[in-house]
């Protein structure tokens, strides 16, 4: 399936993957993310049951310390 | 638009500052300096001499809380910009409450794992109003990677790669560039929205 992930097309395998298989699949490994499916808010605790289907725009926003 | 015209136009906006260190006591400030009516900040901190190279206090004000005094600094800047402080911790069950009233919301914390609590708590709360982060400003040099982007309605300020540790600190220049830059996007989310 087809998927915009953070701005760039991405090809992933399957019809379905979750939150936490998509952090894995790409090799994301910050501790500390906002992630989004089509503009809503995936709330940490759903990780491993949010699913992204064929067409989802998903964004992953990559948390550092400094401020 | 003139300086006047924007002035009048920012008198009886509310912008929301999670956190008065580097990035919220510098934005604070330039927000004040423009006229934007009201400022709720947020903070539990007390000033210690090491953020003096960076954040906007003076030596005299050491060991004093970060709002009280900011409140203070301000004053001195604009007496006329209404200053709400909050001499608390900000964590999920306020955070909705404190920042409810705003037209915008800017982060401004620290540490990775605050800012991930502040904006998923108002993605969850108060998903309609914009909020500006400050991502990546630790160090010093690299002007040309510093950025805006917007994500739905999450502006992020900064390089998004530098993070603070021991051999890379927060400075002033950076901080400072990062802080102007939030306050730059809140005017911009201001004065555009009004002139629609």
């Amino acid at each position: 399936m087809q998927i915009i992930l953070n701005n760039n097309q991405e090809e992933i395998p399957g019809d379905l993957i979750t939150v936490a298989e998509l952090l894995k699949f790409k090799n994301f490994t910050f501790k500390m993310l906002i992630t989004k499916i089509n503009g809503v808010l995936v709330q940490k605790s759903d990780y491993e049951s949010a699913a992204i289907r064929d067409g989802d725009v998903v964004n992953v926003l990559h948390l550092i310390s400094g401020g | 638009m003139n300086t006047f015209e924007i002035a009048f136009r920012l008198k009886n906006k509310i912008v929301g500052i999670a956190g008065c260190g580097g990035l919220g006591s510098n934005c604070a400030v330039a927000l004040a300096r423009v006229g934007v009516g009201t400022l709720i900040i947020a903070d539990f901190d007390i000033i210690s001499e090491a953020n003096l190279n960076r954040q906007y206090y003076f030596f005299d004000q050491i060991g004093f809380k970060k709002v009280f005094m900011l409140k203070e600094n301000i004053g001195r800047i604009n007496p006329k910009i209404k200053v709400i402080t909050l001499d608390v911790r900000l964590l999920p069950v306020n955070i909705p409450s404190v920042f409810a009233g705003c037209d915008v919301i800017v982060e401004a914390f620290d540490l990775a794992d605050q800012k991930e609590m502040l904006l998923e708590s108002l993605q969850i709360n108060l998903p309609e109003i914009p909020v500006v982060a400050g991502l990546g400003m630790a160090g010093w040099g690299m002007n040309n990677i510093i950025h805006h982007r917007k994500m739905d309605n999450i502006h992020i300020c900064g390089d998004e790669i530098s993070e603070i540790c021991p051999d890379l600190p927060p400075l002033a220049p950076r901080v400072g560039i990062v802080a102007n830059m939030q306050a730059n996007t809140v005017l911009e989310l201001l004065l555009n929205k009004e002139q629609k």
